[in-house]
């Protein structure tokens, strides 16, 4: 490998360690009583304002992977890859109808985790169980590919082998364990703080240098044209237009039903907070969307990704050799600082919302029914160095190709959560049976779809190869269910359709012959709001 | 008068509503960036950058602008 560029380093290593002692400094912030509780250790006691909503929420949605992967993306395939852009703006105005309604109703019954408001208002521990598995299950690849970006940026640099990751994520572990939500709700000041700074100066400087986007575009429509693969280009081809609107929407409904994206929302002190911040979010899609732009500024600039020990190419590494190869060696630092500290953020989110779930849905539930506040906060501790020594596992011992497919079918199988939890928000009609039955069949639909898609290269002679035969995207191909057409579409959309027709079935079968599970919610819950008379904390109130 | 004025607490609407005409501008958004015929080409470019990539960009403040009206309207 390549020498090991020492001003990089240093000035990655020293930010690094700023925030890592800001991390454990946050345990102090805003002085709680004691950590010893849930509503503290794994939402920093509800009472996050304006502000620092903003910064936890975004520097939890917008990871490190996908300031790496979404430019890689582009890099490979053009168009296609802009759909985080659809993605993470229609997101929003579904969050401010639907998760201003959760943030009520769990700070009026004192709900962490959306398996907890499951088991309130559909009365079934079994669905309660369910959607707690399937957030912690969709949860550990997402934190795996994390490692996988900062992995990105220590290669960029020249360190390789496994060392410097475990380093990095013993201290993650060791803070978060420490200071619970506090920590990256903190470390994400510093993280966006970089981030912007970096992407200003990326599309500012970068197209200068390379004289206009006119240029830019042009060096990747020409790489386009030359390739044989008929799904890249600056445009969308076609038969990718339905695949594209369909992720785009998919991924948006999958996005706010992960555990972790939940737990930013709890954290925050006022239903008002909430609205008013997803009309402040989209700040960080626009940067999103300059960054996806550096893939094509990578192909201008003509940066070759790092090739592995194994001989494959790494694309996750474009975008930091790309900084390397545009800015003097302290301002690329900077930059490699701030996606590595970015990966800490959601790293430590997730982590604490997974947590949460084992705690509250599982370990409370089944294992120890009378647990104190201060066992579950013990509980959920413990369970977060499990979360992330698990998936410091899975990348240290399993390829990393096999996070990236968990982590495709993790949206998947997040998104046959939606009427369990986002529907539920509104009606109380399906029955809890028939929603168990949608669950199982969305996930066999699911899983069945994504294993039929296989991964192609196209060889420069009009060949095609299959280099994986399953698990190979999620753009199923609709003629696999029989229809003559090369359209494509998200598998998840396909799945969570089937989800709903079962549970509607379902609840027409099932309605007045068999017992359903009762609600203990009121219509009141979903539209209080904080410092309402009747608004109080009941934290053991689901036991 | 009858003796029992009282609804039963389940059939009693919620006090407060989040219901609103308003909310059906958040509709618009949806509909502009998820229909990409709307916009899949490359005229007009915007300083070299085709329509695909601009258009997309400037939906954001679309996206910005229908939620924070729809946020004032229903504030209470």
């Amino acid at each position: 490998m390549d020498d090991i560029k020492g001003v990089q380093l240093a000035v990655f290593t020293v930010l690094f360690v700023g925030v890592s002692v800001l991390g454990f400094l946050a345990s102090r912030w805003r002085r709680p009583k004691d950590l010893h509780s849930l509503d503290e250790w794994g939402l920093g006691g509800r009472s996050f304002g304006g502000w620092v909503t903003w910064f936890l929420i975004g520097g939890d949605l917008y990871t490190a992977y996908t300031f790496i992967a979404v430019p890689a993306l582009i890099f490979g395939a053009g168009a296609v890859g802009f759909f985080a852009m659809p993605y993470t703006i229609v997101v929003y105005p579904i969050v401010f109808v639907v998760l201003a309604r959760l943030w009520s109703v769990s700070h009026r019954n004192g709900f962490v985790t959306p398996a907890d408001f499951v088991r309130a208002r559909s009365g079934s521990p079994t669905l309660a169980l369910l959607v707690a598995i399937t957030g912690i299950v969709a949860t550990m690849p997402y934190i795996a590919l994390q490692l996988i970006g900062i992995e990105a940026v220590l290669k960029a640099m020249g360190v390789t082998g496994h060392s410097p990751i475990i380093v990095a994520f013993a201290i993650l572990a060791a803070y978060t364990y420490n200071s619970g939500l506090r920590a990256p709700a903190l470390i994400a000041v510093v993280k966006d703080a970089l981030i912007y700074v970096v992407v200003i100066a990326a599309v500012i400087v970068i197209p200068i240098k390379l004289g206009g986007f006119g240029e830019i575009f042009a060096a990747a429509d020409k790489k386009f044209a030359a390739s044989p693969n008929p799904g890249d280009g600056l445009l969308l081809g076609g038969a990718s237009q339905l695949q594209y609107a369909t992720l785009a929407f998919g991924s948006a409904l999958a996005l706010f039903l992960y555990p972790h994206s939940l737990t930013g929302v709890l954290a925050s002190k006022s239903r008002d907070t909430i609205k008013r911040n997803m009309a402040a979010l989209p700040a960080y899609s626009f940067v999103l969307g300059l960054l996806a732009l550096l893939g094509y500024m990578a192909i201008a600039s003509g940066v070759k990704p790092l090739v592995d020990a194994d001989g494959k190419p790494d694309v996750n590494t474009i975008v930091p050799l790309l900084f390397d190869q545009q800015f003097p060696p302290w301002f690329a630092g900077v930059a490699f600082a701030a996606i590595g500290i970015g990966a800490l953020v959601p790293a430590a989110v997730m982590s604490i919302a997974a947590a949460n779930l084992w705690t509250r849905n599982i370990y409370s539930e089944y294992l120890n029914k009378d647990a104190t506040p201060k066992q579950e906060a013990r509980s959920s501790k413990l369970a977060s160095l499990v979360v992330k020594l698990g998936a410091l596992g899975a990348i240290l011992v399993l390829d990393p190709q096999f996070s990236i497919d968990l982590q495709l079918i993790g949206g998947v199988l997040i998104l046959q959560t939606l009427p369990a939890v986002a529907i539920g928000l509104y009606t109380r009609w399906f029955h809890s049976k028939a929603l168990i039955a949608g669950w199982c069949a969305g996930m066999a639909f699911g899983l069945w779809s994504l294993y039929e898609v296989p991964k192609k290269v196209f060889g420069v002679d009009g060949s095609i190869t299959v280099v994986k035969e399953h698990f190979g995207g999620s753009a199923f191909p609709l003629s696999k269910l029989g229809f003559e057409t090369t359209t494509t579409l998200y598998a998840g959309m396909l799945a969570i359709l089937v989800n709903l027709i079962v549970c509607v079935i379902g609840t027409l079968l099932l309605r007045g012959r068999v017992a359903d599970g009762i609600d203990t919610t009121d219509p009141d819950d979903f539209t209080a709001e904080a410092g309402d008379p009747e608004v109080t904390q009941l934290p053991e109130l689901v036991h | 008068m009858s003796l029992h004025t009282e609804t039963p607490p389940d059939e009693r609407a919620p006090r407060r509503t989040d219901r609103s005409r308003w909310n059906w501008l958040l509709l618009l958004p949806l509909v502009v960036t998820l229909y990409p015929p709307l916009y899949n080409r490359r005229e007009p470019d915007l300083g070299g950058i085709p329509f695909f990539y601009w258009y997309q960009l400037a939906i954001i403040s679309v996206g910005v602008l229908c939620t924070y009206v729809v946020y004032r309207k229903t504030r209470r």
